[in-house]
């Protein structure tokens, strides 16, 4: 070297260093707290504020719920009178209303000893919808599958295979008229069966709003805005008074089909936007490419776009069967028999009108379980979808 | 050179040749299609007459001006006895529905700003929260809802023990009191001074824009302008000898008296939409905040702007650009779902409606008129929106 040190030795440690442990307040519980509650002073005051309104606020509310309560009459024969005298000396819920109650809830008017009927169609409905959430099952079968299932459980429920004017009886059953249907199955089964029909009727209003042709484009969007401008509530009034006043004397049609009818042609226009949303979404070169091979226009729809533009939009499909599976919760205005109109029947019953707080929770808690679950199957889902055309 | 065709086969090629020409079948599809749906209208409405008329009540709309001889609910701001008109009743629903709307648009707002800017916390157990509030409120359909808070409220305590929510708010199972504002009219002035210090706030913002944008001069024209939007009417009332404006709820024997007082049923929707929609905006607002790119604050913070005006100048604009068309949507399906009122018992514009059917068997003509009134709501809204967009539309290259 010019400066005349020389290097005794190689600059490279002989012995690896072990690393040394992170300071204590950089992980471990302690640090975590700090991090995420009290980084700050106001997240101290927020976070402090939540803990002592957690205290004064959840024992009170365990208590009421699960501590306190009333589950059911003392010996299985006691009288409604006596468990609710014991309902009103307890401090916590009254659950023994749900348990009074719970058929006129679920089963709504069906008549006693065929509940079998309604449970089967609704693990049949259930059933279709949890295969329908398996990738491994989209195929044109489940189409049929639908079919079947939304067939076979109204037959069940009616006693016959109703084939618009004439019914073909089953064997066995007893003929049960719509009038007594009610409760979960009537929930599921309205949603299901507005879902399964609105949809291609949205599809074909999607298509004519982004048609050439002017007269279907101009009917297109009057329907889907007029529809969308309204509450559903008014459609469903329209669907129970107007309906019997438009059709001549005779055309007449019962009144949960009436309903039937208006959840479709109000859902129909919802699903509308949601299929047009995946037709905007795709690229102009899809249609130019269809074009090229000569494809027709029914040809290049099916083929070509459809597949893809559906697609896209399946998430915001399920948001919309969401929607309309909550929505159906408004039936009860037009006197349909529906869960929560079980629970509001259970309550007209004047001595257990006080425990309306139990009545609702519990039927919330069973749209809460439907529809959280469905809600985390959608967000999954466009997560999942994305995958393939995600360009990142 | 000319091919000449003659005879039947020529007719034939011609008439092929039309038949697959796209814009005849276009114009024959499209007559088909509008014949359908006339012919099925016309069907539709021919049947709807003959029905009504051999049942004896014409269709028509006079029998507005007849008296309605229906109770409503003391919730409506202008006077209404039974013996009024039908339009008289009419007006009551549709500025009921207008009032709950309103009101409840702006809780629903305010609640989801700071909902959704909770979501977005560093602090564990707020972010935590405000996720919880989001997936209950939204999996629970809104009637159960309503029906919940109306049960709450008309099981609350008596007004000798009512929940003060805020200071002079109170709530009891007599529905909501508030403190009013008394009637002077010295607050007509105070109004017209309320709208000119708006103008003027208005003329320094732009000032302030242009001459920021030719010399580069920053003006703090938000804080003159809320300067002059307060300033002004409080001068006004001031000069006007400064009327005492509100009447505070005080307890009766029985009951409060003073103040303004509202439905218990009010109480139910107002709340119930407020606390619902809530829960939409809060996704909206929290969706919004995120899809303003992490670029654009660090681009900012480049330039050396500080965090005030990266907020306000850079993230703001952009994030309102993404959260104000759902925002209007959720607006409007707050209107639309006042009308189930229907399950508590508040006098909204379909209830009225309903009302009137039943009284009078005019479903059509009740029908007719609240679906009119929503959808000219609707169409309103909707298309101030689509202008807004428009000016607001990202000019691209």
């Amino acid at each position: 070297m010019s400066d005349g040190r020389s290097l005794t030795g190689p600059f490279v440690a002989g012995a690896e260093i072990p690393a040394q442990p992170p300071p204590a307040n950089a992980i471990g519980p302690i640090a975590w707290l700090r991090r995420n509650l009290f980084s700050t002073w106001y997240n101290v005051i927020l976070t402090l504020l939540i803990v002592y309104l957690a205290y004064r606020l959840l024992p009170p509310l365990i208590s009421w719920a699960f501590i306190d309560p009333v589950w059911g009459p003392a010996t299985p024969d006691q009288p409604a009178r006596e468990v609710v005298e014991a309902c009103r000396a307890a401090a916590g819920a009254c659950w023994a209303f749900i348990g009074e109650k719970y058929r006129l809830i679920f089963f709504g008017l069906y008549p006693y000893g065929e509940e079998w009927r309604p449970v089967l169609a609704m693990i049949m409905m259930v059933g279709v919808v949890v295969i329908s959430t398996m990738r491994r099952f989209w195929s044109r079968w489940l189409i049929w599958a639908w079919v079947a299932v939304i067939v076979g459980s109204v037959s069940l429920m009616y006693g016959a295979i109703p084939l618009g004017f004439v019914d073909i009886r089953i064997p066995g059953l007893s003929l049960v008229e719509t009038v007594k249907w009610g409760g979960l199955p009537l929930t599921i089964g309205l949603s299901m069966v507005g879902l399964a029909v609105a949809f291609p009727f949205g599809i074909l209003l999607a298509l004519g709003r982004a048609s050439a042709m002017p007269v279907a484009r101009v009917l297109s969007v009057t329907y889907i805005e007029m529809i969308r401008g309204v509450p559903l509530i008014t459609v469903l009034f329209m669907s129970s008074y107007l309906f019997p006043l438009f059709l001549p004397t005779g055309w007449n049609f019962n009144g949960l089909l009436r309903t039937q009818i208006a959840i479709i042609l109000f859902s129909a226009a919802y699903l509308a936007e949601v299929v047009r949303g995946g037709l905007q979404a795709l690229p102009k070169g899809q249609f130019e490419a269809a074009d090229s091979l000569g494809l027709g226009y029914w040809q290049k729809q099916r083929l070509i776009i459809l597949p893809q533009a559906i697609r896209v939009s399946i998430p915001a499909l399920v948001n919309s069967f969401i929607g309309v599976f909550m929505d159906t919760t408004l039936i009860t205005t037009v006197s349909m028999y529906d869960i929560l109109q079980g629970a509001r029947a259970g309550l007209a019953d004047a001595i257990w009108g006080p425990y309306y707080k139990e009545a609702y929770v519990f039927v919330a808690l069973i749209f809460f379980v439907f529809c959280f679950s469905m809600s985390r199957y959608s967000q999954y889902l466009e997560k999942y979808l994305n995958i393939g055309t995600r360009r990142r | 050179m000319t091919i000449t065709v003659s005879g039947t086969a020529g007719k034939s090629v011609r008439r092929g040749r039309a038949l697959n020409d796209p814009r005849l079948r276009s114009v024959v599809y499209q007559i088909i299609i509008l014949a359908v749906v006339v012919g099925v209208g016309w069907f539709l409405i021919s049947t709807m007459l003959h029905n009504r008329a051999a049942s004896g009540i014409a269709v028509g709309y006079d029998f507005l001006n007849g008296p309605a001889n229906i109770r409503l609910s003391d919730d409506s701001l202008i006077s209404y006895v039974p013996s009024d008109t039908w339009i008289r009743a009419l007006e009551v629903g549709v500025l009921n529905t207008l009032v709950v709307s309103v009101l409840g648009i702006v809780l629903a707002t305010i609640l989801g700003i700071v909902i959704g800017v909770a979501r977005l916390s560093g602090n564990w157990l707020v972010a935590k929260l405000a996720a919880v509030y989001v997936d209950v409120l939204r999996n629970i359909p809104l009637p159960i809802q309503l029906l919940l808070w109306i049960g709450l409220i008309r099981f609350a305590p008596p007004p000798k023990e009512a929940i003060t929510l805020l200071p002079d708010v109170f709530i009891s199972n007599k529905g909501l009191r508030v403190p009013a504002v008394q009637s002077d009219p010295i607050f007509l002035w105070v109004g017209i001074a309320l709208l000119i210090g708006l103008a003027i706030a208005w003329g320094i913002g732009r000032w302030a824009r242009a001459r920021q944008a030719a010399t580069g001069q920053p003006f703090p024209s938000f804080w003159t302008g809320l300067a002059v939007v307060v300033a002004l009417p409080v001068a006004v009332w001031l000069a006007g000898g400064a009327p005492v404006v509100l009447e505070l709820p005080q307890l009766g024997r029985f009951d409060f008296t003073g103040g303004w007082t509202r439905s218990p049923e009010f109480a139910a929707v107002l709340i119930g939409l407020s606390v619902y929609t809530a829960a939409f905006i809060a996704e909206i607002v929290r969706g919004g905040i995120l899809a303003v790119s992490h670029g654009q604050t660090e681009a900012a913070r480049a330039l050396g702007l500080h965090s005030g005006i990266t907020l306000r100048k850079i993230i703001l604009p952009q994030a309102l650009r993404t959260i104000l068309p759902p925002l209007t949507s959720q607006y409007l399906n707050l209107t639309k779902n006042s009308s189930l009122s229907v399950f508590v018992g508040y006098f909204d514009l379909v209830l009225v409606g309903n009302t009137m059917g039943n009284q009078t068997g005019r479903w059509v003509e009740a029908i007719s008129i609240y679906m009119a009134i929503y959808l000219t709501i609707s169409l309103t809204i909707s298309i101030a929106m689509n202008i807004y967009n428009r000016r607001m539309a990202l000019r691209e290259r």
